[in-house]
C-alpha cells in the first residue's frame, strides 16, 4: 500500500477532485469565523436560485476549544473542507463517497455509515436535514441539506460537505495527536506549523484578550453592519455579522457573558446576519428574477 | 385470482428512530387506503432499512369490488320534474330505469347502479401516490433542483427511486420526476449496482445475495446474537440494550458485530460513564466481566463484511473510544479536585427561574426543608439507628473544609447530635447544601444525564457520609411511574423538600400548568411526591408543609396557594391511582369531608370506602343513603338546635332523644341502630380502623331499608323528629365520607 497522503496532499486531491467536478475553488475568507459556513461563499450564495459549486478550505476559530496544545484532539484553530452544491445533486452522497475514495479511504475495510444530525445555526437563523458522517465509528464529515438560511426558504436546495480536514488527516495518516501529523511529504508536521500558535492563541483566547475592547468591537461591528445596510452594501453588512460572532464567540472564551446574556448576545448576532440575508436577496432579486422568470422569495 | 404486490420507497438513510414507525405508518396508511378504494387483499407486510421502506401486500383482487346498487325513485307516474330529478342525481336515462309493482304504492322506479371493478393495477398506482404525499414523517426536507418550488415533495431524505410490480408486473407510478421502475440498490459498498427485481416473491431473496437484510427484526437478531456470542467468546457477558439493538439495526443493513478493546486504566472512570459515553456517542454495548463489573471491551456494529474481518474498523472504534474516553477522564479527575462545597458560588450564578432566583437560593430552602421534616418526625428514622456518621467525617480531618463553606450549615457549625434524629437532620441538611453541586461540573455540563450519579461519586470521594453520597445520587429519584423510589431516610428527606419547594414555589408566583402546558414539569414533581409519600408511609399534614415553604409575609395568598397545592395533587392522585383501580370519585368523597390533608390516611379511607361500597351492604347503604340525602334536600331540612341531633353528640349522649311519640318498630331500630354504629364508627375512625369504621356503617344497612320500606317520613307531628333522624344518619356516614360525592 502507498504511503498515506499528507495534510496538504488531501487538500490538494480535494481541490482536483471537487475541481474536476464543475466546483469553482475557492481560496479561504479573509477573515475569522467558526465555522466554514459562515463564508459569504455558503451563507449568501445559498440563497437564490443561480446555480452555484464552490470547494474551499476555511480555518475555523473556536477560542473556546483552545487547550494550549496539551489535548492531542483539541484546536481553537483548525481548518474545515468545505463543499457547496446548489441545487444538491441527485447523486450527491456518491459523490461525496467518492471524494473519501481519491483521498484513500477504503471501503472494504472501513465501515462508513450515514447517521442522523440535522444541522442548526442559531447565529445564522438556519437549519438542514442531514447527517453525520462516521467512518469507524469517527465523525468526519458533516452532510447537510440546507433548508432555511437566514431565515429564509432555500430555493433550490444546496447541499453542504464540511469535512474535519485534521481528523481525516489523523485517521488517513493513522495517528493519535494531530501535532503528529505529516504536514507535507517532506518531514514537517502539524505540531511545527501549528503548536506555538495554539499554545499562544489559546492564552490569548482564554487570559489576554481585552475584553473591554472586545465589547466596544462588537458594538462597533452592529452599527457598521446597520451602516451597511442603511447604504445597500449587504456584502459588507455580512462581514460586520462574521466579526461580531467571532467576537461573541471571544467574549464567552473570556467567560465575561453569563448564561443570561448569552441569548441575547446570538440573538444580536442573528439579526446581523438575518438583515444582511435579507438585504441580500432584496438587493438581488431583480437580477434573480429577470433569469430566472416565476421565482419568488 | 390474486397476486402479491411489493411497493419499494428507496431514498437516502432514514433516521435510525424514525424507521419503525416508518414502516408501521406506511402499511396502516397504504392498507387503509386501499379498503377505502375497495380493493380486496390479504395482509400487509412491511419492512424498513436505512435506505429503504417496502411493502408487500398479499393476495391483492384482481379487481376493486363490483358494486351494485339500487335506488328507489318517485312513482312511474310522478310529475315530469321529480322523475327528471331523480335522473338527474342518478345519471341513468329514463329508459334505463326498472319499473317495478310495489302493490298499494303503485309503479315505481327504481335505478340499478353497476359499478364494475377497478383493475388493481390503476388502485395500487393510486394508493402509493396518496401514501407518499401524504406520508406522516416527523421531520422532512426539500432537495435538489425541484426544491427552486416549495411546493415540492417532502420525504425524510431525498427519495431515489421507487419499485411498484404487481405479480411480475410494473405499475406505474410516478411521484416528484421520480419513476417507478424493477430497479433497486443492494447494499452501499458490498453491491454498488443496480439489481433487478421480479416480483414480491424474490424480493426479500434477491437483496439478501446483495448483502441487504430488509427485514429489521432479523437484523437485530443478528445483532443480539452476535454481540452476544462476540462477547462470551471474550470471556465477558453482554449488557443487553433493547434501545441500542432498534438503534444499530437502523443503522445497517448487513450488521455485523465486532468486539474492540479499551485501555483498562480508563476503568478508574465511573462505569456508568463509561456506558453512557459508548452508547450515546457510539452506539456501542458494554461488557461485564465474570464478577459482573464493567470490563474493558465495547461491541460496535459495522454496516459490512470487512476484506481484513475488521481489524480496521475496530481499530478505528478503539481509537475514537479512546479519545471519549480521555475526555471524560479528563473531566472526572478535574471533577475530583475541587470539593463540592467550593462550587457553590457558581450555583450563586445559575439563575433557576428569573422569578424564583438562583439555584443557590433553592438550595437553602431546601435544606432548611428537610432538616424540619426530620425534625418534625416526618422522616421515620432508619433502623439501627446510632451512628455518629458526622463524627467519623470530621476524624478524618475534612473539618477544615467544612468551614470554608461560605455558607456555614448546621452541619459544621452545630456539634454532631446525641440522637439519631438530630443526625439524621443533619445529614439531611448536608445533603441537601450539596446534591446541585455536580451540576456546575465539567462532567455533567457534558453529560446533564448524569446529574445526581456524579454529584454521589465526588460526594462519596470527598468523604462524605454514605447515606450523604446516596441521597445526593438519588435524591431525583423517582423520575417517573416505575422508576426507584427512594426509601433511605436521608434520600426521602431531600427528595421530599426538593418536590414540596418546587411546587410551593412556582404555584406561589403563579406558574401553575395549564392544560397541556406543563413548561416547569410540576405534574411530574407532584407524581414524585406522591410516590415517596406512599412507598414510605410518611404521615404528614402537607397543608402545613406547603405554607410553611412560603413567604410569612403574605399569610392569606400562601394558605389559598396551599389550598390550591393540595387540590392539584388530589388531581394527581386521581390520576396516579387510577391504574390502581382507585376510583375517583371515592377519592373525592374522602377528600370533601375537608381537612384530610394526610395523604397516606386519605388513601387509606378510599381504600376501606371502595371495598365497602362494593360489599352488598354498601351498595345499599350508599342507595339508603342518597334516599335520606334527597328527602333532606328536598325538605330543606335544618337540624333544628333543640333536637341535639349532631354526629359530635351522638356518641355522648345518645339517649337524649325524647320523643313526643310512641316510634314505629323500625324507627326504633334505626334510633338503636344509630346510637351503637356512630360511637363505633368514631372510635374506629379515631384509631384508624377504617374497615372497623365502615363495618360499624354496615350495621346501618339493614335499619334504614327497614325504616325506608315501613315508615312513612311526612307524618304530622313526627316530621321533624323523623328528618332530624335521617340527618344523624346522613352524618354517621360522613364520618368516613361524603356519600353525595359516590357515583352511581
Amino acid at each position: 500500500m502507498s504511503q498515506p497522503l499528507s495534510f496538504q496532499r488531501m487538500i490538494l486531491k480535494l481541490h482536483d477532485y471537487w475541481s474536476e467536478r464543475g466546483c469553482v475553488i475557492l481560496q479561504p475568507y479573509d477573515m475569522r469565523m467558526g465555522a466554514g459556513t459562515f463564508h459569504p461563499a455558503t451563507t449568501l450564495k445559498a440563497l437564490g436560485p443561480e446555480p452555484w459549486n464552490a470547494a474551499y478550505v476555511q480555518a475555523c476559530r473556536r477560542p473556546t476549544d483552545g487547550r494550549y496544545g496539551e489535548n492531542p484532539n483539541r484546536l481553537q484553530h483548525y481548518y474545515q473542507y468545505q463543499v457547496i452544491l446548489k441545487p444538491s445533486p441527485p447523486d450527491l452522497q456518491e459523490l461525496y463517497l467518492g471524494s473519501l475514495a481519491a483521498i484513500g479511504v477504503d471501503f472494504t475495510r472501513h465501515d462508513i455509515r450515514f447517521v442522523e444530525d440535522d444541522w442548526e445555526s442559531p447565529t445564522l437563523g438556519a437549519w438542514g436535514l442531514g447527517w453525520e458522517v462516521w467512518c469507524d465509528g469517527m465523525e468526519v464529515t458533516q452532510f447537510t441539506y440546507f433548508q432555511q438560511m437566514g431565515g429564509f426558504d432555500c430555493k433550490p436546495v444546496a447541499g453542504e460537505l464540511t469535512y474535519g480536514l485534521e481528523r481525516l488527516a489523523m485517521y488517513i495518516q493513522n495517528k493519535d495527536s494531530v501535532y503528529d501529523l505529516a504536514f507535507n511529504d517532506a518531514g514537517v508536521t502539524y505540531g511545527d506549523v501549528f503548536l506555538e500558535n495554539e499554545k499562544q492563541m489559546s492564552k490569548y483566547n482564554f487570559e489576554v484578550a481585552d475584553t473591554e475592547t472586545l465589547f466596544e468591537g462588537f458594538r462597533k461591528a452592529m452599527a457598521e453592519c446597520e451602516n451597511c445596510l442603511d447604504a445597500g452594501v449587504p456584502i459588507a453588512a455580512y462581514e460586520q455579522a462574521i466579526e461580531a460572532s467571532h467576537l461573541f464567540n471571544l467574549l464567552q472564551a473570556r467567560g465575561v457573558i453569563s448564561v443570561a446574556e448569552r441569548q441575547a448576545y446570538i440573538g444580536r448576532v442573528r439579526d446581523l446576519a438575518k438583515g444582511s440575508c435579507e438585504a441580500w436577496i432584496t438587493h438581488m432579486t431583480p437580477e434573480w428574477q429577470a433569469r430566472y422568470p416565476g421565482w419568488t422569495v | 385470482m390474486t397476486e402479491d404486490f411489493l411497493l419499494e420507497l428507496r431514498c437516502e438513510e432514514i433516521p435510525a428512530r424514525m424507521q419503525e414507525k416508518a414502516r408501521t405508518d406506511l402499511a396502516s396508511l397504504f392498507g387503509e387506503r386501499l379498503k377505502s378504494l375497495n380493493l380486496p387483499f390479504e395482509r400487509i407486510e412491511s419492512y424498513a432499512t436505512p435506505r429503504r421502506l417496502a411493502l408487500i401486500v398479499r393476495g391483492v383482487a384482481a379487481t376493486t369490488l363490483a358494486m351494485s346498487e339500487e335506488r328507489k325513485g318517485p312513482r312511474a307516474d310522478a310529475p315530469a320534474q321529480a322523475i327528471e330529478g331523480f335522473l338527474r342525481s342518478t345519471g341513468l336515462t329514463r329508459d334505463q330505469l326498472v319499473e317495478r309493482d310495489m302493490g298499494k304504492a303503485g309503479q315505481v322506479l327504481f335505478a340499478v347502479i353497476d359499478r364494475p371493478g377497478v383493475v388493481a393495477g390503476s388502485v395500487l398506482a393510486s394508493a402509493a401516490t396518496h401514501v407518499i404525499h401524504n406520508f406522516p414523517w416527523p421531520k422532512s426536507m426539500r432537495w435538489g433542483a425541484a426544491s427552486s418550488s416549495t411546493e415540492s415533495l417532502r420525504w425524510v431524505r431525498p427519495l431515489q427511486g421507487i419499485i411498484a410490480l404487481l405479480g411480475d408486473k410494473l405499475v406505474p407510478v410516478e411521484v416528484a420526476g421520480v419513476k417507478s421502475g424493477v430497479q433497486t440498490m443492494g447494499h452501499r459498498f458490498h453491491h454498488p449496482g443496480a439489481i433487478t427485481i421480479g416480483s414480491a416473491a424474490d424480493y426479500i431473496e434477491k437483496l439478501r445475495a446483495c448483502h441487504v437484510i430488509v427485514d429489521g427484526a432479523e437484523r437485530r437478531a443478528i445483532i443480539a446474537v452476535g454481540a452476544k456470542m462476540a462477547a462470551t467468546k471474550a470471556g465477558l457477558t453482554l449488557v443487553e440494550d433493547e434501545g441500542l439493538l432498534y438503534e444499530n439495526a437502523g443503522l445497517t443493513e448487513w450488521p455485523v458485530p465486532l468486539l474492540g478493546r479499551f485501555d483498562p486504566e480508563f476503568l478508574s472512570v465511573p462505569p456508568e460513564v463509561i456506558q453512557l459515553t459508548a452508547r450515546v456517542n457510539q452506539k456501542y454495548f458494554v461488557c461485564r466481566d465474570a464478577a459482573g463489573k464493567l470490563a474493558n471491551a465495547f461491541v460496535c456494529t459495522a454496516n459490512i463484511d470487512a476484506s481484513d474481518g475488521g481489524a480496521k474498523i475496530v481499530e478505528g472504534n478503539q481509537k475514537v473510544l479512546a479519545a471519549r474516553l480521555s475526555d471524560a477522564r479528563f473531566f472526572y479527575e478535574t471533577d475530583l479536585k475541587r470539593r463540592l462545597e467550593d462550587l457553590q458560588p457558581k450555583l450563586e450564578k445559575i439563575v433557576f427561574h428569573e422569578k424564583l432566583g438562583t439555584v443557590a437560593d433553592k438550595v437553602e430552602r431546601v435544606a432548611k426543608l428537610a432538616r424540619w421534616l426530620v425534625e418534625e418526625g416526618i422522616i421515620p428514622l432508619p433502623s439501627g439507628e446510632g451512628r455518629g456518621p458526622l463524627a467519623s467525617a470530621r476524624e478524618k480531618g475534612e473539618g477544615d473544609a467544612l468551614s470554608s463553606d461560605p455558607h456555614p450549615s448546621a452541619t459544621s457549625s452545630l456539634p454532631p447530635s446525641p440522637d439519631g434524629r438530630g443526625n439524621l437532620a443533619n445529614l439531611a441538611e448536608r445533603t441537601a447544601r450539596l446534591a446541585k453541586a455536580d451540576l456546575v461540573t465539567g462532567m455533567v455540563g457534558e453529560f446533564p444525564e448524569l446529574q445526581g450519579l456524579m454529584g454521589g461519586y465526588y460526594a462519596a470521594a470527598q468523604g462524605e457520609d454514605p447515606a450523604v453520597a446516596e441521597a445526593i445520587r438519588d435524591h431525583y429519584k423517582p423520575v417517573g411511574q416505575g422508576d426507584d423510589v427512594p426509601t433511605a431516610p436521608v434520600t426521602v428527606a431531600v427528595a421530599l423538600a426538593e418536590r414540596i419547594d418546587t411546587l410551593a414555589q412556582f404555584f406561589a408566583n403563579d406558574m401553575k400548568p395549564t392544560g397541556s402546558k406543563d413548561p416547569f414539569a410540576l405534574r411530574r414533581a407532584a407524581l414524585s411526591l406522591l410516590q415517596i409519600i406512599f412507598e414510605n408511609n410518611l404521615r404528614v399534614r402537607i397543608f402545613g408543609v406547603f405554607t410553611r415553604q412560603m413567604d410569612p409575609a403574605q399569610a392569606r395568598l400562601r394558605e389559598i396557594v396551599s389550598d390550591e397545592i393540595v387540590g392539584f395533587l388530589i388531581d394527581r392522585l386521581k390520576v396516579q391511582q387510577k391504574e390502581a383501580g382507585v376510583r375517583h370519585d371515592l377519592i373525592d368523597a374522602v377528600f370533601a369531608l375537608g381537612g384530610e390533608d394526610d395523604l397516606v390516611r386519605l388513601l387509606a379511607r378510599v381504600h376501606a370506602l371502595q371495598a365497602f361500597v362494593n360489599t352488598e351492604d354498601g351498595k345499599n347503604l350508599l342507595a339508603g343513603y342518597k334516599r335520606a340525602a334527597n328527602i333532606l334536600k328536598k325538605e330543606n331540612f335544618v337540624i333544628p338546635a333543640k333536637a341535639g341531633i349532631s354526629g359530635d353528640g351522638a356518641g355522648q349522649e345518645p339517649q337524649d332523644f325524647s320523643l313526643s311519640y310512641t316510634p314505629e318498630n323500625e324507627e326504633a331500630a334505626l334510633i338503636q341502630a344509630l346510637d351503637s354504629a356512630a360511637p363505633l364508627a368514631d372510635a374506629a375512625i379515631a384509631r384508624e380502623d377504617f374497615e372497623g369504621a365502615m363495618a360499624a356503617l354496615a350495621t346501618l344497612r339493614a335499619p334504614i331499608d327497614a325504616f325506608f320500606d315501613k315508615v312513612m317520613v311526612n307524618e304530622p307531628g313526627k316530621r321533624e323528629h323523623r328528618l332530624a333522624l335521617l340527618a344523624r344518619m346522613r352524618d354517621a356516614v360522613h364520618k368516613v365520607a361524603d356519600f353525595s360525592r359516590i357515583e352511581g
